[in-house]
């Protein structure tokens, strides 16, 4: 077990491009980094130089207190669970778990020892003799994960792990994933452009952009204090709804109405022109729902909802609105940087499943403006960061 | 129904056309070597032995108790064995590099290869002939395992390397991350699931070595070294006016056996599909 430090992390290559651009994470003994962001953001690449896989431009890759640039992987001590599994074909489970043992020259009985107890943890004893072609997808991660947790690694690394799995046993695994690392209490690197698993498994989570790291934090300050526009989108499900405001005063312009703004973040956006506001889906309440009297009415607008999806314990209902050409291009080019596509602007709200709004049909809603985040759309940076 | 019926008998019918057509000398090859000497010299058109025309196994037996088939014999496999070992073994190596290394001149090294395997091999045997005399390695073992392991290469290369290239890069790099070096990577994870390619060349290589004709009879002059091809050509059998056509038809049928015996064991081993499971399909 040991601290993983990467120090101005770069990674070029042949062609100049930065796959990785100046990374600085420390990862803490026994702590659970998770590595998220779009396709080709370059959170592999960062893991595969981790792990060894992958040479280091320039910077600084340390290891329980060594710098391990130019350690091959086999002498860096790390195990790591690819996305694919890699499991070896021509070996019995059996085998598979006791590879890194053998290798290590271990003695028959230590190694029969600490395959039984692994193959216990995951739940493999009746599979051992079995070959990886006959087993399932979510027994071949099994197995792969035992191969990892089999010999006293500094640290594990997971690339992707789940992506491979259907949705019920992804739930399932990352649960066991979470409890096999609580158990275990090693240092662990994770890679996944889901941020579901990031916000789930993280201790902290590092958002990457095109080989920068946009913000490492835990996953309760990345949702409830993004530092720019492009962590605020990628983090959260439905996505956080951005709209073009202008602030004036202590009130904010938005293209549903004019509200009031707590002084606090008034006093940092005023008079800045057009800024991007970011309002959560949950922070808009049907006012029907509402305790009377609670309502301040300076908060509420009309809405007409378009589509309404009702998911039992809440629901969803979208309500489109007009934009101007530029605001459209930048939500347009936000929703590319984050791997997922908007077709028109519109704005998604989470209403109490009580509520008994309509299809087609106009409501009274409520926006919590203290919730608000107000950024500045050209360079993107969040102006209210820690209000 | 009836065009299930149809077809089913088109198929038979066809088989066995593919059959006869395939196995007919090979049949007639055996039923020559049951025949004696005399009948065949007579003329004996039946498929089976005329009435006193049958050798039964004597045939066998003459041709297993002569000295320069047996000596041939010995010599077929030995030679044939270590070209194919040392083809194969240079040829593993080569085609790992060619799969996995980026190197300067790699494409330069598959295309003369593909150029050696297309050289015809009878234009080669005078200056071999001279040059093994020179360096006094004519009708020696290594004499013939050298030209046998440099015409196989190319193909056992070709084949392999096509076969490194299906094997996923995840396996190796898990490999080095258990802890492997390269060469345990390699021989460990490597060459275990390329083991159906290996023998696939190793067949190939060894067909050719014992299949060869040409060195075998130009490179040799005793029984020193010459391979049992060249040796049936040179079996005169007591009378040397008179072809033993049935004892010679005997030594083909005891040539063949090696590679019938080769084929089966190998044949166990090709298995399609051993990386299956490997990766997520």
């Amino acid at each position: 077990m040991a601290a993983i430090e990467m120090k101005n992390i770069v990674k070029k290559y042949g062609d100049g491009f930065p796959a990785v651009n100046d990374v600085s994470i420390d990862v803490a003994d026994g702590e659970f980094v998770i590595l998220v962001g779009p396709s080709g953001c370059g959170k592999s690449t960062l893991l595969r130089m981790i792990v060894g896989l992958e040479d280091i431009t320039s910077g600084d890759m340390i290891i329980g207190g060594d710098r391990v640039n130019d350690l091959a992987p086999r002498d860096r001590n790390l195990s790591m669970v690819f996305q694919n599994y890699a499991l070896y074909p021509h070996l019995t489970v059996y085998e598979n778990i006791a590879f890194p043992l053998r290798l290590a020259k271990k003695s028959d009985k230590e190694i029969d020892e600490k395959v039984r107890e692994a193959s216990k943890t995951l739940d493999l004893d009746e599979h051992l003799e079995r070959k990886p072609a006959n087993l399932s997808g979510g027994q071949r991660q099994r197995v792969a994960m035992g191969r990892a947790i089999v010999r006293e690694a500094r640290a594990f690394l997971f690339d992707e792990p789940l992506s491979n799995l259907d949705a019920k046993l992804r739930g399932q695994m990352r649960t066991e994933i979470a409890r096999l690392q609580k158990k275990l209490g090693i240092t662990t690197v994770y890679v996944t452009h889901d941020q579901t698993e990031a916000m789930t498994l993280g201790d902290r989570v590092a958002v990457m952009k095109r080989g920068v790291l946009q913000q490492l934090a835990s996953p309760r300050e990345l949702y409830e204090q993004p530092v720019n526009l492009f962590v605020a989108g990628f983090i959260g499900s439905p996505p956080m709804n951005f709209l073009p405001a202008t602030v004036e005063g202590d009130q904010v312009t938005l293209p549903f109405g004019t509200f009031p703004l707590p002084a606090a973040k008034a006093e940092r956006t005023a008079g800045k022109g057009l800024l991007m506001a970011g309002v959560r889906p949950e922070h808009f309440e049907d006012v029907s729902v509402l305790e009377e009297g609670h309502v301040d009415t300076s908060r509420t607008f009309e809405a007409h909802i378009d589509v309404r999806e009702w998911l039992g314990d809440q629901q969803y209902a979208y309500v489109p609105y007009e934009a101007e050409a530029t605001v459209q291009d930048q939500l347009k080019e936000l929703a590319r940087e984050a791997d997922s596509d908007s077709l028109r602007t519109q704005l998604v709200v989470s209403l109490d499943a009580a509520s008994t709004v309509k299809e087609d049909d106009d409501a009274t809603l409520f926006i919590d403006t203290d919730k608000m985040h107000l950024f500045d759309p050209s360079s993107g940076d969040n102006l209210t960061v820690g209000l | 129904m009836t065009k299930n019926l149809k077809n089913n008998i088109g198929t038979v019918l066809g088989c066995l056309l593919i059959l006869v057509w395939c196995l007919l000398p090979v049949v007639w090859i055996i039923s020559l070597s049951f025949k004696s000497q005399e009948a065949v010299t007579v003329g004996s058109p039946g498929f089976f032995p005329s009435d006193g025309g049958g050798a039964g196994w004597s045939n066998y037996t003459d041709v297993l108790k002569d000295d320069q088939f047996f000596r041939s014999i010995v010599n077929s496999i030995g030679i044939s064995l270590i070209a194919t070992v040392l083809s194969v073994g240079l040829a593993t190596l080569a085609a790992y590099a060619i799969a996995r290394l980026e190197f300067v001149g790699k494409r330069f090294v598959l295309t003369t290869a593909l150029v050696i395997a297309m050289f015809p091999v009878v234009s080669l045997v005078g200056p071999l002939f001279d040059m093994w005399r020179t360096f006094g390695i004519y009708d020696t073992w290594p004499g013939l395992i050298i030209p046998y392991m440099s015409f196989t290469l190319p193909l056992a290369i070709w084949t392999l390397s096509a076969f490194f290239r299906e094997i996923p890069w995840e396996m190796e790099q898990a490999a080095q991350v258990d802890g492997a070096t390269s060469w345990q990577a390699f021989r460990k994870v490597i060459v275990p699931l390329a083991a159906p390619g290996v023998f696939t060349a190793a067949i190939l290589t060894f067909f050719f070595a014992w299949n060869d004709f040409v060195f075998g009879i130009s490179l040799t002059s005793t029984e020193a070294a010459r391979p049992i091809p060249a040796a049936l050509s040179f079996f005169v059998g007591a009378d040397p006016f008179n072809r033993p056509a049935s004892l010679l038809a005997a030594g083909a049928v005891v040539a063949t056996v090696p590679i019938i015996i080769l084929v089966l064991f190998f044949q166990r081993k090709i298995v399609a599909g051993l990386t299956a499971g490997a990766v997520k399909g």
